[in-house]
């Protein structure tokens, strides 16, 4: 039973390297030369591996947000603006509260309100689909357009740090950080992200909270026969899931970037969309997916520069992933079912 | 006639329904053969197995005496069998002639001349004018059910069903309509016409087939027919549709009994909630339960049963009245409090709200109790408990399941119903609204569900029965209250008298 549920989950990921392969022979790569080049950039040599972690760090709070969104039904794929907005306030908030009170505090303060800003605006999605029933899948994304373009605007005439000629915040100092695993340079956002992770895998599974929340995402209708506040909890997981985008974004500036700089996206959102759905929404598979997701594009990322590969084939490869993935799926469903009928 | 079509047990299960039970059908050109029967009494389910919508899961259907399989629409049409669905097809932004000219294989070009000729010859038979150039959505509703008809002759059809035509016409467009279906069937058609009303399907049937529960429980021949006056066989249909059938161990009337002078334990009084898209509303509806009284609410399906179920359990706010359980008042307590003080509902829709599906029969269990204790200390589930308390009632209950952690959607019908029972009882239950509780049921479980019914009552607990089945009623009710658009029309006590009184009350005829 496990073997079979691993297989169905690592078996996509075989045939999709495969496919991959044949694009990259048609774009005039060498599909293993590339391969191994990813690997050895992303996952065995020291830089890239800790280059790798960092990377996590933002994806974990990603993979947290539309974990607890996804399960309770909500289509959240406005990650993006949420990130975008919670970095930029992140980015407007440290720098000035350092020089105030003590920096531990500036970076906690930083984080709640990046936290709560991103909740605020994910508030008008939430109330639509609450008590009008909008299409929070259309709303969200709306949303995410509004908010990367907000978040500019704010970048290039409200924060703009007046000391450099590049449109962008002003620098967090490297000692005002979020501080560094030991020796290395790893990021302490990856232990962060990975308690995001774990504590909403938890809340969802073990807690009264989380069981309201799927019952609601599963059967809204047999959530209000069961007495229910469906509006309520609707209104409670866009602010859980926005809140932890902005946590994101906020956890990516303070402990890695410093500062925002004019058009910067880097849609984490959209990227670990499908790695969610390929950990099937369970927290500790997403842990490991988007730790393969991080070698494949911190991996992809120096391959571009080398090979002449676009990095977006990271995106390409997971893409294919899913669509195999989906297949799969549906094939090992019609043989449940022959086996199902056979035996009756 | 031609024997075109005949059904030989035929059956079909859905998750947790029987909606067809080895039903038998002979459908015969040149004769309207009416499906009558209440909603869910499963007639849909079997005009979608007859037009390749859905696949039965027992049973044969041959045609022209040959076994056949009707995998989809498609084969179907090819067959010769027109459907008219409930909800008219047609595209509204296209005209009736563009519509009648869909389907046709992509690469031919639109026979237009062809079209109206031919569309031509078929009207002047059957005295339809159609304006073939007037858009699809500016056409009544009898105008484009015409469309559809004509679709299925151009279709050289030779069985045409009509599923639920009437329900949305005119007094006229069901003349017009009634007409139709008599030059058709001379003309050598055979005409199926589901409807659930008596006396069209008198006025317009050559042959009627009673259907009830997924059952079929009577056919009234041509012969039959032609031979009674209107009033026998209505009251002859009405005995098929609501009245005991002989050999049903289920025969047993319920001795109404004298109730003692005991306080009501359930007092509603002049409980209203406005009218919405969809129902009625209530309109001021009062009543009482004493201890151990098991009050029957009958009615046709959509007259404010399940408006009136939920607003009793909180589920929606009532704009005026009251509620009291044991002299407390309950109007301004939400579902939960409602819950905890004893007034417990019953869902008639086990699959749509009363469960989910995906989660465990645990859970399911206490779905209505997420986050108390016991079982959740401070939020956190307390899945050691859980698990054992569910153990416990489905041994209690006698819930048929592999293991109380298997998803609740892999359950029978009957023993969903039995694990919702349970949970309504469990913990003080005082006074229970059970709405349809056998609805979908087989025979077995049924009998079970009325069984507990009349235990729950004989405990001393206050029954109301909301059931579209009279039977049923008799059955297991000491007083019957029948609902009409809203409102209660009146309260028979259960009796000898009772039976055709309520039976006639139901279906729009006076008592």
């Amino acid at each position: 039973m496990i073997i079979e549920r691993i297989s169905l989950a690592l078996g996509p990921i075989v045939i999709a390297l495969v496919l991959a392969g044949i694009i990259l022979i048609v774009a005039g790569v060498n599909p293993v030369s590339y391969y191994a080049y990813v690997l050895q950039r992303g996952l065995f040599s020291w830089i890239g591996l800790q280059q790798t972690l960092t990377r996590m760090a933002p994806l974990l709070f990603i993979a947290a947000s539309l974990i607890v969104a996804f399960r309770a039904g909500i289509w959240n794929l406005g990650t993006d603006g949420q990130f975008l907005l919670g970095a930029v306030t992140a980015a407007a908030a440290a720098p000035l509260l350092v020089t105030v009170i003590p920096v531990w505090l500036a970076v906690l303060l930083s984080m709640a309100l990046a936290t709560g800003v991103a909740m605020l605006w994910s508030l008008v999605p939430a109330l639509l689909r609450a008590y009008q029933g909008v299409n929070e899948i259309i709303t969200t994304l709306m949303m995410t357009f509004l908010g990367a373009s907000f978040a500019n605007v704010l970048v290039k005439l409200v924060f703009l740090d007046p000391a450099t000629t590049v449109p962008q915040t002003r620098t967090l100092a490297v000692e005002d950080r979020l501080p560094r695993l030991f020796d290395t340079t790893v990021t302490s956002g990856l232990l962060l992200g990975l308690v995001a992770v774990i504590a909403v895998h938890l809340m969802m599974t073990r807690t009264a909270l989380g069981l309201k929340l799927r019952v609601v995402g599963a059967n809204p209708r047999a959530a209000l026969h069961a007495g229910l506040d469906v509006p309520g909890l609707t209104i409670l997981v866009f602010a859980l899931s926005a809140g932890l985008a902005g946590l994101a974004g906020a956890v990516d500036i303070l402990g890695v970037y410093g500062n925002v700089r004019a058009d910067w996206n880097p849609a984490y959102g959209m990227a670990v969309i499908p790695v969610v759905f390929l950990a099937r929404m369970n927290g500790f598979a997403a842990i490991a997916f988007v730790f393969l997701f991080s070698v494949l594009s911190i991996g992809g990322e120096s391959a571009a520069r080398r090979l002449g590969v676009p990095q977006d084939f990271t995106l390409v490869f997971v893409a294919i992933t899913l669509i195999v993935l989906a297949l799969a799926e549906y094939i090992a469903q019609h043989r449940a079912a022959a086996r199902e009928v056979r035996t009756t | 006639m031609a024997e075109t079509i005949v059904l030989e047990g035929v059956t079909k299960r859905f998750p947790g329904v029987v909606a067809n039970d080895h039903v038998d059908l002979t459908i015969r050109s040149g004769e309207v053969h009416v499906l009558l029967g209440e909603n869910g009494a499963g007639k849909s389910t079997l005009i979608d197995m007859l037009s390749g919508v859905q696949q039965p899961d027992g049973g044969r259907i041959l045609i022209d005496g040959k076994e056949a399989t009707i995998s989809s629409p498609k084969l179907a049409l090819a067959l010769g069998i027109g459907t008219v669905f409930q909800h008219t097809m047609l595209v509204p932004t296209l005209t009736a002639g563009e519509n009648l000219l869909l389907g046709a294989p992509w690469w031919q070009m639109p026979q237009k001349s062809e079209l109206k000729a031919r569309v031509a010859e078929i009207s002047k038979n059957l005295g339809l004018a159609i304006d073939l150039n007037a858009l699809a959505a500016d056409l009544s509703l009898g105008e484009q059910q015409q469309v559809e008809i004509l679709r299925a002759l151009l279709r050289q059809s030779r069985v045409l069903i009509l599923d639920e035509s009437t329900s949305m016409l005119t007094p006229k467009g069901i003349e017009d309509l009634g007409a139709l279906m008599r030059k058709l069937a001379k003309q050598g058609l055979a005409i199926v016409f589901i409807t659930h009303k008596l006396k069209e399907a008198v006025a317009f049937g050559d042959r009627i087939s009673v259907l009830k529960l997924g059952r079929k429980v009577g056919e009234i021949t041509a012969e039959e027919l032609k031979s009674r006056d209107e009033p026998t066989i209505i009251a002859e249909i009405v005995e098929m549709m609501f009245g005991r059938r002989s050999g049903d161990p289920e025969a047993g009337r319920r001795e109404p009994r004298i109730q003692p002078a005991a306080d009501p334990l359930l007092e509603v009084r002049g409980l209203s909630l406005p009218a919405a898209s969809g129902h009625h509303g209530l309109k001021s509806i009062s009543f009482d339960v004493r201890p151990g009284e098991i009050l029957g609410l009958a009615g046709i399906d959509g007259n404010g049963q399940k408006q009136l179920a939920e607003t009793l359990a909180g589920q929606r706010r009532a704009v005026a009245g009251s509620i009291r359980l044991n002299g407390a008042e309950l109007i301004s307590k939400n579902q939960a409090e409602r819950r905890a003080m004893g007034l417990r509902y019953l869902t008639d829709d086990r699959l749509g709200e009363g469960t989910v599906g995906t989660l465990a029969v645990a859970t399911n269990f206490f779905l209505k109790e997420i986050g108390r204790e016991p079982l959740w200390l401070r939020g956190i589930e307390q899945r050691r408990a859980i698990a054992s308390r569910a153990g416990a009632l489905v041994k209690e209950y006698d819930v048929r399941t592999p293991s109380v952690h298997t998803p609740v959607g892999r359950l029978s019908g009957g023993n969903i119903q039995k694990l919702i029972i349970a949970r309504e009882l469990v913990d003080g239950a005082r006074a229970i609204i059970f709405n349809k509780p056998t609805h979908g049921l087989d025979l077995s479980n049924t009998l079970a569900t009325r069984e507990r019914i009349r235990e729950i009552a004989a405990a001393g607990l206050g029954v109301v029965l909301i059931s579209t089945d009279l039977e049923e009623l008799l059955a297991l009710a000491d007083r019957i209250a029948v609902m009409s658009g809203g409102a209660i029309s009146g309260f028979v006590d259960n009796g000898e008298a009772a039976h055709s009184a309520i039976g006639r009350l139901m279906i729009g005829l006076a008592a």
